[in-house]
């Protein structure tokens, strides 16, 4: 069935796409795995995708395909925009990184870049966010106003990214409350607003009062702001399905990468086998308005959201125990980018079985 | 609000919506008729009804709107299969694709727009019981619609003499046509009326469910109500056990993830489809009522002179 509606999809799209492409722009293109208004995720993307035809609209033609289901169904669009003359193509979900891999040694001309993966190759970049900054804040601030001490993470896929996001959670919330405890359930999908509200029930249900999810819906915002408790934005500034509930949420900004990485790939000083990590201080993730929360805890909030942007604070600071109690990071180590790009174990502190 | 009724008020959002789209399929192919796209004509009740609550400001507008909507994406599949009597699993399935991509491009302007929840039932004191006066007397109106509709629907299919003629045309159009029956015209009204209850069942999901629009919302629920007509073996009563078993063990799954106990989660997510198959085949083992059960003409193009 989907695969149905995908091939449908990606005749049109490229059809589309077809008929525009006669003079010789350099043609960038974009695969997301949401639609482009989903109100998160794939939306930040392609906001990013139209700074660059704000910027570079004169000598770059920009192509897109939305709703491109993760797994081996990928591989057929990626093949197809880089038969279509893309220069550059950006694969947006952790979910294409087998693929691209695949796509990038079948056409070595190409340039590819995947986002939030861990494989490279010689025409193949990877980019990130270090989206973990974020979520140590709003971990910390969830630490200060929750009165129950417990807080929900409402989770999508069991891969680093997102675990690594919980750890980070609770680590910003255990440095002003040791005693915090977080609640995980995983609904196994990006985006699905019905069972992401439900999930939010749940875990409100079971006592929790602060919620934050890493799915794409505003579902969890909307139950947050019908039963009174607070929660976070995920990936776009979701304060209009909560304007009491959002105490801020962690915002994507791709646009300045996409516009960088392009003028490379035409300039000739584009180059493969990179990962670009970048954080807060580089301003590819940023946080909405910090509001519903007492003076205090938002001054503390911008002063640890400062101090991540100066550096002084990396939230995976030692000493940290992993969940089974044995050691992780001594007293004042950093963990290197290597393992928190491959995380597969929580912190100590989380009150849930990791999926393997 | 004690946990034991907000979990059940929780399991009754969830699975109205596939109890109301599953009822109206119900009926369609009693007659007959295989209407696969009952995931298109909800998303577009569910964006028609967003739209229309969103313009107005009021929610029951938005549901009529759903209904009006799906009925009339359902005419659009009455036409083809039934009057052109084009392959009806082709033609359902293209009715799906169209209704998710006409939905996306209707709503396009929508999403992310705060919309208004249809408000819930509140009765003085009633309301108020403990344990139970959220649960009977204080949810949402549509709720008790689709309460309703299943029991009209019972009492309909197997009190009525049209309920009859309905059930006789699906298990043999020709005798039916042979009889003097209009074949045809009880097959148009029975796939409106699925249209409808599909278009009604989106309205739920934009308006009580998760009050907003988003792309795709339905995110699968318009196959599960198919496979649950299926599942209950063409029965109306059983559709409610159903729904409610699917809805229940989706609801009970997340909060055993909440509550820890270990289980890998993505055993928990299987859950439903798990359980929903067990009893399929509980069910399946007596085979007198399933084969009594299924509609014998399901899904056969019916050309009345040939």
């Amino acid at each position: 069935m989907k695969k149905i509606l995908f091939a449908l999809t990606a005749t049109v799209a490229l059809t589309a796409a077809g008929g525009a492409f006669a003079q010789d722009k350099f043609k960038a293109c974009f695969i997301y795995v949401g639609s482009k208004t989903d109100g998160g995720w794939t939306q930040a993307h392609d906001i990013g995708r139209q700074m660059v035809d704000k910027e570079l609209g004169d000598k770059v033609e920009t192509v897109f395909l939305e709703n491109v289901p993760e797994g081996p169904d990928a591989s057929r669009a990626i093949e197809r925009f880089a038969r279509s003359g893309c220069g550059i193509i950006f694969t947006t979900s952790f979910g294409f990184m087998d693929q691209t891999v695949a796509a990038a040694e079948k056409f070595p001309d190409v340039k590819f870049e995947h986002a939030t993966g861990y494989k490279t190759a010689p025409n193949l970049t990877t980019y990130n966010s270090r989206f973990y900054e974020g979520r140590y804040i709003i971990g910390q601030i969830a630490g200060e106003v929750s009165k129950t001490g417990v807080a929900g993470y409402i989770a999508s896929f069991p891969i680093p990214e997102v675990v690594m996001g919980i750890n980070s959670f609770l680590l910003g919330a255990r440095s002003v409350n040791p005693d915090f405890k977080l609640k995980v359930v995983w609904v196994n999908t990006w985006f699905d607003a019905g069972k992401e509200a439900d999930a939010a029930k749940a875990l409100i249900d079971q006592g929790v009062d602060v919620i934050t999810q890493h799915t794409d819906s505003t579902g969890p915002m909307q139950v947050a702001e019908e039963r009174g408790i607070k929660a976070f934005g995920q990936a776009f500034d979701q304060i209009e399905a909560g304007p009491n509930a959002q105490m801020t949420a962690i915002e994507d900004t791709w646009g300045p990468y996409y516009v960088k990485q392009i003028k490379a790939a035409m300039d000739g000083t584009w180059e493969g086998g990179k990962s670009s990590w970048d954080g807060l201080k580089d301003g590819i993730l940023s946080m909405a308005p910090y509001t519903n929360m007492p003076d205090d805890v938002k001054a503390q909030a911008e002063e640890t959201q400062a101090k991540i942007e100066s550096g002084e604070l990396h939230p995976f600071t030692g000493p940290i125990k992993k969940q089974d109690g044995t050691e992780w990071l001594k007293e004042g180590e950093v963990s290197d980018d290597g393992t928190l790009l491959g995380m597969n174990f929580y912190v100590e502190g989380v009150d849930d079985k990791l999926p393997q | 609000m004690d946990i034991f009724q907000s979990v059940l008020l929780t399991i009754a959002t969830a699975s109205t919506p596939l109890l109301i789209a599953a009822i109206g399929e119900l009926v369609v192919e009693r007659s007959g008729v295989l209407n696969l796209g009952v995931e298109g004509m909800m998303v577009i009740g569910a964006v028609c009804a967003f739209a229309a609550s969103y313009l107005t400001g009021n929610p029951w507008i938005g549901v009529l709107a759903g209904i009006l909507a799906g009925a009339v994406l359902s005419l659009l599949f009455g036409v083809l299969a039934l009057s052109f009597a084009t392959n009806q699993v082709a033609t359902g399935l293209s009715l799906t694709l169209l209704g998710i991509g006409l939905s996306g491009m209707i709503g396009e302007d929508l999403v992310g727009r705060a919309g208004e929840r249809l408000p819930n039932l509140d009765i003085p004191v009633l309301t108020d019981i403990p344990v139970i006066g959220r649960l009977l007397f204080g949810q949402d109106p549509l709720f008790y619609v689709s309460i309703a509709l299943t029991a009209a629907v019972m009492w309909f299919l197997f009190r009525t003499r049209t309920g009859l003629t309905l059930r006789a045309i699906g298990d043999n159009h020709k005798s039916a046509h042979a009889l003097g029956i209009s074949v045809l015209k009880y097959r148009y009204l029975a796939v409106m009326f699925g249209g409808a209850c599909a278009g009604l069942a989106g309205a739920h999901l934009s308006l009580v469910y998760t009050p907003q629009w988003v792309e795709n919302m339905t995110a699968g629920r318009g196959w599960i109500a198919l496979a649950l007509v299926v599942f209950a073996s063409w029965r109306p009563w059983r559709v409610i056990g159903g729904a409610y078993l699917f809805g229940a063990v989706t609801i009970g799954q997340l909060h055993a993830q909440a509550l820890g106990f270990g289980i890998p989660s993505q055993l928990l997510s299987s859950l439903p489809y798990l359980a929903t198959i067990v009893v399929l085949v509980l069910i399946s083992r007596d085979r007198r009522l399933t084969v009594m059960n299924t509609p014998a003409s399901l899904a056969q193009p019916f050309v009345p002179d040939r």
